[in-house]
């Protein structure tokens, strides 16, 4: 998978790191097909944080998240004979997650929508009261609780394949080619999934963020640094 | 002066490299669609902070503990496993071995009809016995190709190990046939030398294709310190002579033949 925070200032020491993690990755996959169960260990350890984060961030839950983490690793180990040993481990257990996590979040949607309670988005609130002071920075922001809560509630808003495509793009910093991977769809509808879901908590947030977060400090004309080297 | 659309700032604020310099340069003129970007940005940095919960440096060992009860014996190994390319040289080692004992023990039941089981179980031990001292032959010859390796005082900084690699990964599965056999069979010193091999094929079948002379210097040092290349001369050698000593025991029966059939 190709992560924007790999691809970006990646120096040859880190890229011995990975490579080293990579090959050890593939001898503990070996292993544990040829019968050593415990060589399996060395994957969870050395994935779960990853997964964590991952889940966590399409979920909104940690219960949930975790739940994501234990299942993928499960079913990792049950297909293991289905993963190519030249792949790379963390990015196949990644896409098990993801996948696992928007199953997950497409049934809670289900039983959710039984019980059918209005969003809380709807309910008109004044965005002043939510910012007082007059130039709020975004760790301030997300450090107002109620800020956070209205975050979370419009991620929640995203249909399933938006919030995944926004927390591999935005976050995880995956490759489109990775995010269509996951949805099953072409790179082209996976881009307009990213655009879509940023669209989304935009008009979502935006009366809550405004105009007055980050950029304002920076210089005119200054271009953000790119967050990834392919879309 | 046409704008940016909403879709080119977000592509251009996630990292679109399409176009990537026509809209900065559009940026750095049109103050609208700067103040549209610097909105964007101003949503997406706070997101950027949304929290996500610690987990500490334990919680691998937790996830591990928490699924270790619940997974098999064995890991699944699924249908596509034997859609491998490298699984099909495993396979037509495994169907010559017994298309070999088939042939063979319908050989020897001809000439032996008196004793035909004893005769089909010899064969079939004496083909697999051939097969496993090729294997062990191939093997030896790779190692010995890495172990014999040179390490440059100067020049590229890069050794090619690409073909011992690509033999290796071929000699992977099969191995792991012979010493799942070799168990079976209660051949404990067999297997366990197939196992160590094993290892080392394993190590060579998963280095980059061109590796640093301190990965080779670490290759061949595992290599020695396994002392993998003596044991599998030295079983080869057994195999070898396993091989002469049934080669000689149907001379025998077909010289005992032909005296029959005189008289």
């Amino acid at each position: 998978m190709t992560r924007m925070s790999e691809s970006a200032g990646s120096t040859p020491d880190r890229e011995a790191l990975q490579s080293a993690a990579r090959e050890s990755d593939a001898l503990a996959v070996e292993r544990t097909l040829a019968g050593e169960r415990d060589a399996f260990r060395v994957l969870v350890e050395r994935h779960s944080q990853q997964l964590f984060r991952l889940a966590y961030r399409m979920t909104g839950n940690e219960h949930d998240a975790e739940e994501v983490v234990q299942e993928a690793f499960l079913r990792a180990y049950r297909n293991l004979g289905q993963f190519g040993s030249r792949a790379n481990f963390g990015t196949w257990a990644y896409r098990i997650a993801a996948n696992y996590a928007i199953d997950r979040m497409r049934q809670k949607r289900t039983e959710d929508a039984r019980r059918s309670t209005p969003s809380s988005l709807a309910e008109e609130q004044d965005p002043l009261d939510l910012v007082a002071d007059d130039r709020p920075t975004p760790d301030r922001l997300a450090g107002n609780s109620e800020l956070r809560k209205k975050m979370e509630e419009a991620l929640k808003e995203l249909s399933s394949s938006e919030r995944t495509a926004f927390v591999m793009r935005h976050w995880e910093g995956c490759a489109i080619e990775e995010i269509a991977a996951v949805l099953e769809s072409t790179t082209s509808a996976a881009k307009n999934t990213v655009f879509r879901s940023v669209q989304k908590l935009r008009r979502a947030l935006e009366p809550y963020v405004g105009a007055r977060g980050a950029l304002q400090a920076k210089a005119a004309g200054a271009a953000p640094e790119p967050r990834g080297t392919e879309l | 002066m046409k704008h940016l659309t909403e879709e080119e700032l977000v592509g251009y604020r996630e990292g679109e490299i399409t176009q990537r310099e026509a809209i900065a340069e559009h940026l750095t003129s049109c103050t609208a669609c700067r103040t549209e970007l610097e909105r964007i940005e101003a949503v997406l940095s706070a997101l950027d902070n949304l929290p996500v919960p610690e987990r500490g440096p334990e919680y691998g060992r937790a996830v591990w503990q928490k699924i270790a009860p619940q997974l098999p014996e064995k890991a699944g190994r699924g249908w596509r496993a034997w859609l491998e390319p490298r699984r099909w040289v495993a396979i037509g080692a495994m169907v010559a071995v017994v298309i070999g004992a088939f042939v063979a023990g319908r050989w020897t039941k001809k000439l032996d009809a008196g004793t035909p089981a004893a005769s089909v179980a010899q064969v079939k031990e004496r083909v697999l016995v051939v097969a496993v001292g090729e294997h062990l032959g191939k093997s030896e010859m790779v190692l010995m190709e890495l172990a014999n390796a040179t390490l440059p005082v100067s020049g590229p900084k890069q050794i090619n190990i690409s073909a011992e690699q690509k033999r290796a990964e071929d000699l992977l599965d099969a191995n792991r046939l012979y010493r799942e056999t070799a168990q079976q069979d209660g051949d404990a010193a067999l297997a366990s030398v197939l196992d160590d091999l094993e290892r080392v094929l394993m190590d060579v079948a998963h280095s980059p294709e061109e590796i640093t002379p301190a990965k080779l210097e670490s290759l061949q040092k595992r290599i020695e310190a396994h002392g993998i290349l003596f044991k599998v001369r030295v079983v080869g050698k057994e195999l070898q002579e396993k091989q002469k000593t049934t080669n000689s025991a149907p001379a025998a029966t077909d010289s005992k033949v032909r005296e029959r059939n005189k008289a």
